[in-house]
């Protein structure tokens, strides 16, 4: 009896103690880029979340839709309104883990990131190359990949369809500082 | 120790599912307070209802280019097209000097009228903490008629042939597919036709907008004045029409018993009888640059 208690009791300790190890960042900047035969477009959000708990090699991230900002106003409108619908689905999410976690150190590496990445509602698994930096006191994250808006059931009308591209680029730059609740 | 034993399972596997979804909701947690993520948006498609105008202003700098045309009526027949061979035509330049403020300037064919006006916006409708149920803006406009009195023939001074119109705009958005505004109106024309005519308008207008799919919606709008010219049996004025947004500019077409695009003109000054079939078709077309 004693010992089940002392295994429970360590376990329970452990987990107390996981997740300690994490770093954050608030400000991480994400920007699109659609190039379409008429129009590029493109828009950055600089206020994006994105945490990774060190002890795991897990990463989640999450981009407030409405924080996009683009160079014309009725682009913006017509994003938030029409396309990814934000009143409806506010934000985008990622959340997976990093798979080589432990060979992240203070040289530049490229490393693969499994996860579910939300968009418009619609979760799709996606594995991502990134390139991660681990010193001290940062995580620095960064790299881009493309997304196919089909899959994400945001439809283009044919009248615009030379303006918006069906495949957008997609680059992200975090640099995540230690993080203490 | 058994109980102890018991909570210690309980909190082992309650952190065990908690973890499966922490990271984000750490992220949850952190996440600022945004003001303008709060601001209700996208009430009206355009800045015009159909023929008035709508809460939205243009953006920050923005310069939009509007032509409106509004054909004659429908009952004229066969012969005149159903109305398409008569047309009064405006042209307007509208810039947002800020976010919450744009002036115009317009020239309608009608009566050769030049108008300027500026639209305010006073308080955003707001979601959230600092929740405030409904939108408020503020309009003012100038309008000079330049054509020549003809019946009978009257020479005019250019301060008597000004109007000026004040309005208030209430909207609320209830739902991302139902808007409406309220638009309580005053007009003052510095000169009438004849002394029963009264100088001073009162109105007050009704507007909606119900969005049919993502780009169509249908509007639908309706100026009741509360006195009226007598010498030209004025009638209040009624319009429906569909708002098409494609890319970017935003398309209206209008069915109105009004023929002119101004607000001195269609609540205070419009003869046409919807219902008698005094029909126009007409449409807005924007440009923003």
């Amino acid at each position: 009896m004693k010992s089940i208690f002392t295994i429970l009791f360590c376990l329970l300790f452990a987990m107390f103690i996981n997740g300690q190890n994490r770093y954050l960042t608030k400000s991480g900047a994400i920007n699109f880029y659609s190039k379409a035969p008429m129009e590029d477009i493109t828009a950055d959000n600089n206020q994006v979340l994105s945490i990774i708990d060190a002890d795991k090699g897990k990463i989640a991230i999450q981009i407030l839709m409405k924080s996009f900002l683009f160079e014309k106003a009725l682009m913006q409108e017509h994003f938030n309104e029409n396309y990814v619908e934000s009143d409806k689905y506010p934000k985008a999410t990622f959340a997976g883990d990093i798979l080589n976690f432990e060979a992240i150190n203070e040289t530049v590496s490229k490393q693969k990131v499994k996860g579910n990445i939300t968009i418009h509602g619609i979760t799709k698994e996606i594995v991502i190359d990134a390139n991660f930096t681990k010193t001290d006191d940062s995580i620095l994250v960064d790299g881009n990949f493309i997304i196919e808006i089909d899959d994400f059931n945001i439809s283009i009308p044919a009248i615009v369809s030379k303006k918006i591209a069906k495949r957008i680029k997609v680059t992200f730059d975090f640099n995540h500082k230690p993080y203490h609740k | 120790m058994k109980k102890l034993l018991l909570s210690i399972v309980l909190i082992s596997i309650h952190t065990l599912f908690y973890s499966q979804n922490d990271l984000l909701d750490i992220l949850d947690d952190e996440t600022p307070e945004n003001k303008t993520e709060n601001i209700v948006t996208a009430t009206f498609k355009g800045t015009r209802i159909l023929n008035g105008h709508s809460i939205e202003n243009r953006k920050n700098e923005e310069l939009e280019f509007i032509i409106s045309h509004r054909f004659g009526a429908i009952n004229l027949g066969f012969k005149e097209l159903f109305g398409l061979d008569q047309s009064n035509i405006r042209f307007a330049l509208e810039y947002g000097l800020t976010d919450n403020l744009t002036l115009g300037l317009g020239r309608s064919s009608f009566e050769k009228t030049f108008d300027s006006f500026f639209k305010y916006s006073l308080v955003k409708q707001r979601k959230g903490q600092s929740v405030f149920p409904f939108a408020i803006s503020i309009f003012g406009s100038i309008a000079a008629k330049t054509q020549d009195e003809e019946f009978p023939i009257v020479e005019r001074t250019f301060s008597e042939n000004l109007s000026y119109v004040g309005q208030v705009l209430l909207a609320r958005k209830f739902s991302s597919s139902f808007s409406m505004q309220l638009t309580p109106t005053f007009i003052h024309r510095n000169t009438v036709r004849i002394a029963e005519d009264p100088q001073n308008i009162y109105a007050l207008g009704f507007g909606s907008r119900i969005k049919l799919s993502k780009r169509v919606s249908f509007n639908s709008e309706y100026y009741w004045a509360f006195n009226k010219s007598t010498s030209i049996d004025a009638k209040n004025s009624l319009a429906f029409g569909v708002d098409i947004e494609t890319g970017g500019h935003v398309f209206q077409l209008i069915l109105s018993n009004a023929i002119t695009m101004i607000e001195k003109s269609f609540i205070a000054e419009n003869t046409g009888d919807f219902f008698g079939g005094d029909i126009h078709f007409g449409f807005n077309i924007s440009r923003t640059f």
